[in-house]
Order: C-alpha cells, then structure tokens, then sequence
C-alpha cells in the first residue's frame, strides 16, 4: 500500500468515551450556534464564496508540508477561513471539511469527530479570528497590517489547538503516560507547523486581497478606511 | 451583472486551484508522519488509536479502491473530496444565508399600493 497523502486528525481510541461525549455535545451546541449567526455573515455574494473556501481547505489539508526531523504538518485553515467568510461560517466550513473527511476518507476517527470539530472548527477558528480582530484593532489599518494580524493568528491557533489537545488528553487519554511530556512535545512541533499555517494564510489571503477585497470578511475596515476602495458600488451599507 | 460575472469567474479560478492542489498537487505531499502521529509515536500513545468505523470505505486513505495507479487513485479521491465539500458547504451557506432582497419584494408586494378605482 503506497499512501502518498497521510493527513492525521484524532484517531478514535486515543480519548475515552465520557470526554469523546463531551466534546461531541460540546462541537454540536457550537454548530447549531452557528447555524444561527453565520446567517449574518452570508449573503448571496459570500456564500458561494464560502462553500469554495471549504473545497479549498480539503485541498490544501492534503498538502502535507515537511516541518524537519521526518515530520509534516499541514494547514488547518481555521484563521483563514474565518478571516475570509467570517467566524461563524468558519465553524460550518471547518466542519463539513471534518465530516467528509472522517465519513470518505476514514481520517479522523468517526467518534473522534466532536473532538476534531472542536480544536479545527472551535479552537482554531477561536483563537485565529480572536487574535486577527485584536491585532488589527491596534495595527495601522492597512494591507500590511491586515496580513500581519492574519498571520499572527493563524500561526498561534495550531499550537493552541494542540496544546487544546493536550488538555482533552489530560482530562480522557487512554494511555497512562506523563503530560508534560506529550504537551512539550505537541507544542514544539506544532509551533513549527504553524509557520506553514501562517505562510500558506498568507499568500491566500494576499491573492484574494489583491483581486477582490470586497469580498474578504475580515477587511471591512479596510474598505471603510478608504485604503482598498476601488468599488463603491459593492461596499456593503452600514 | 459584469459585478456578478466576474465574482463567477474569481470563484473559478478558486476552484480550479482547489482541484489542482487535491488532483495532482497531494501527490507531492510529505508522506512523512504528521505532528500529531509523531508526537504521538515519540510518547508512546500512537498504539492507542483505533481503525475507524469508515477504514473500509472505498476513499479510505484518500485512494480509490480498485485504481491500482497511485498517482491517479490519489488524485481522483481528492477530487471526489472537494466536489463533496463544495456541494455540501456550498449548500448549507446556500440555505443560511440573508435573503433580504426577496423579503423585501414580499413584503413590498404584501403591502401592495392601495385600490384607487372602483367601477
């Protein structure tokens, strides 16, 4: 068997059945809130729009890049995704991009999948569009600070995610064995891959920026700044 | 409607990115562990996972079963996977989304202006 393409969600069995409970009440309650608030964020320009940042984060999950010592990562796309079509969407996406993962492709355990929506589709999504909103609150409203605030996001969401790991491992890990260890080791390589996650957001949101800013979520203020508005006729009434 | 058409347009060059990446792109992929699989074999909880109840299905592992070309069965599957998170992401913003353009027209219409002749 020649498995080129070897992306690795949690697989069923590394946490116990109260804390797979757990999280799937807790990555269920998340999507019917989100359900309800993504409405705001959608419209008939963005949801499309959203639909294809989905196809295109289970296109780029697939690209595992190497991180060194015989090691890959690849992007998680939750600060990407929020900061394009908005937080709530962001959940919805990340989930749907989970559960054909783990019901086709067997990656990602099936009673592993509250779990893997919570640290992709909660922490992730969480962490990236919380720090982007808070960075770009105080950067210079521009381009650059916009990519800064994206990148800074997106880099932090993958350690905490693992580190979110970390925790559930604490709380229902099968294997006995010390959490010092597993959180200093999940937290180092994750630091490195989220480099990779911080350089693809980049150049992503970049592209997008530079051919349709009215479509990016997360540069509202952008547009209202007077700094990329070249359309007038699309930007959305306050 | 040239604003409509060149949305189309961006979200089909965003397409074609997405089946390039998953159809020819992940085969270039580093097939070396993941950090999750590695962190998890380095301290010795890998041998805890379970196969998945989906292990059989005939994308497992992102090939398709009976296409013996790795290259291939790998790309068709992450074709597969894309127009399946297209459709199904694509469908529930579809559904989610504001529709104020048309809840207007109702209510406008509901309104209606009112009779001003009768004969």
């Amino acid at each position: 068997m020649c498995n080129k393409v070897d992306v690795v969600h949690v697989p069923d069995g590394f946490l116990d059945a109260p804390t797979s409970v757990a999280t799937g009440v807790l990555a269920a309650g998340t999507v019917a809130l989100a359900l309800r608030k993504a409405r705001e964020e959608l419209d008939e320009r963005t949801a499309p729009l959203a639909g294809l940042t989905a196809a295109f984060v289970f296109a780029v999950q697939m690209m595992n890049f190497p991180v060194g010592a015989g090691t890959s990562g690849h992007l998680i796309g939750g600060a990407l995704t929020a900061v394009l079509v908005g937080p709530w969407t962001a959940v919805l996406c990340m989930t749907v991009v989970l559960l054909v993962q783990a019901v086709l492709f067997a990656d990602g355990g099936l009673t592993a999948l509250g779990t893997n929506v919570t640290l992709m589709a909660l922490v992730a999504v969480g962490v990236g569009y919380g720090l982007f909103r808070l960075l770009v609150a105080v950067l210079p409203r521009t381009r650059t600070g916009f990519l800064i605030g994206a990148g800074v996001g997106a880099f932090a969401s993958v350690p905490l995610a693992a580190l979110a790991f970390v925790a559930l491992f604490a709380a229902g890990g099968v294997a006995d064995i010390s959490l010092g260890a597993v959180a200093a080791t999940m937290g180092g390589i994750h630091v490195l891959i989220g480099l990779g996650e911080a350089a693809i957001t980049v150049v992503v949101l970049g592209a997008v920026l530079a051919a349709r800013p009215d479509l990016v979520h997360g540069a509202a203020h952008l547009r209202s700044a007077d700094a990329l508005l070249r359309r007038p006729e699309v930007v959305a009434p306050r | 409607m040239t604003s409509r058409r060149r949305t189309t347009g961006f979200l089909l060059v965003g397409l074609l990115v997405a089946l390039v990446v998953a159809g020819i792109g992940s085969y270039y992929a580093s097939s070396s562990p993941d950090g999750l699989e590695w962190s998890a074999e380095k301290e010795g909880f890998l041998d805890t996972a379970e196969d998945s109840a989906t292990a059989d299905s005939p994308l497992a592992d992102y090939s398709v079963s009976g296409v013996d070309d790795g290259r291939l069965s790998g790309g068709l599957a992450g074709v597969i996977g894309v127009a399946v998170t297209l459709v199904l992401a694509g469908g529930i913003t579809l559904l989610v989304r504001r529709r104020h353009d048309t809840a207007d027209e109702h209510a406008d219409a509901d309104a209606g202006p009112p009779p001003t002749s009768r004969s």
